[in-house]
């Protein structure tokens, strides 16, 4: 069975990428997904460690995976909320590019 | 044969992953993230976390992808093939989660000496179920002691943690989703300039 370390590097590996797509990308929506990746990469890190340690009935302790349904719970209010942000942009600029969106550029 | 499933499905969240992150199509990353959802859902549920695998891919791959989808097709986006990346920005972008990916490794090594999962056995689950933590808890025992085919009850585990240890985070959760949905309500309501305030 693959070892702790082994899901800690997948999951520092996805959020890598995920950081590289924010940092890359010009397309909101495609950043706005990365950012997603991101959060879903650092489930993975809960998971592992609520697997590894072993609670006192000698089952996995469970704290760690409702922190990952919360967290999955936020992450979808958050897409609903940023979704609806971009709509609004792209209704008053007519691009969802961030290099064209420099209005608050000081 | 575990190890190959998780190689399998670690390389199906990375690959999914990279193809997010590479494709000029904005439908194609959409769907290049649900390749790589459903590979890290199935990391959990090699963690034996069957709940939250099957959470991920209903509401990651599900719910959130389709609102993705819609969100460009309703903006009625078309590929970024005219515009070029800055190469500025690709090196910082490449550098600088390699950076990251290094640290990680590290920081791996300094991990506990003995990082391999204790399995879950029919031995496992029979102890849990004698355990003080579960007494009185006779529909999760029953399934720990089953016969034929004893499992881990996940699921109730997991539902006796929210509504006993974190029900008052439980709640503030509820508050949050109510205003995120009037939010989204306040947002998407297109003002027009008699109503401006």
């Amino acid at each position: 069975m693959a070892s702790l370390n082994d899901y800690l590097f997948v999951s520092g590996l996805l959020f890598a990428i995920g950081l590289g797509g924010v940092m890359i990308r010009r397309n909101i929506i495609v950043i706005f997904m990365s950012l997603e990746l991101m959060l879903a990469a650092a489930n993975i890190t809960l998971v592992a460690f609520s697997r590894l340690h072993i609670s006192a009935n000698g089952l996995p302790d469970y704290d760690g995976q409702v922190l990952v349904f919360f967290i999955i719970t936020v992450a979808a209010a958050e897409v609903a909320v940023g979704l609806a942000i971009i709509v609004a942009l792209y209704r008053a600029r007519q691009t969802i590019d961030v290099e064209d969106l420099t209005s608050m550029r000081g | 044969m575990e190890i190959y499933i998780f190689y399998f499905f670690s390389l199906l969240a990375v690959v999914g992953g990279v193809m997010l992150v590479t494709f000029r199509n904005p439908v194609s990353s959409a769907l290049s993230m649900v390749l790589s959802f459903v590979g890290m859902a199935g990391l959990f549920i090699g963690l034996n976390a069957y709940f939250v695998g099957i959470i991920q891919i209903l509401v990651y791959a599900g719910a959130i992808m389709v609102l993705f989808i819609f969100i460009i097709m309703l903006l009625d986006l078309n590929d970024e093939t005219k515009i070029r990346f800055k190469s500025s920005t690709v090196i910082a972008g490449v550098i600088i989660p390699l950076m990251l990916v290094i640290q990680v490794l590290g920081v791996i090594q300094m991990g506990p000496e003995d990082d391999s999962f204790t399995p879950i056995t029919r031995e496992v689950l029979a102890a849990a179920a004698e355990s003080e933590a579960l007494a009185g808890q006779e529909k999760i025992r029953e399934i720990l002691t089953h016969p034929t085919s004893p499992q881990l009850p996940d699921t109730n585990l997991i539902g006796m943690t929210i509504f006993r240890d974190f029900n008052f985070p439980l709640q503030v959760m509820g508050i949050l989703l109510l205003v995120a949905t009037i939010g989204v309500v306040v947002l998407s309501k297109r003002s027009s300039k008699s109503s401006k305030s």
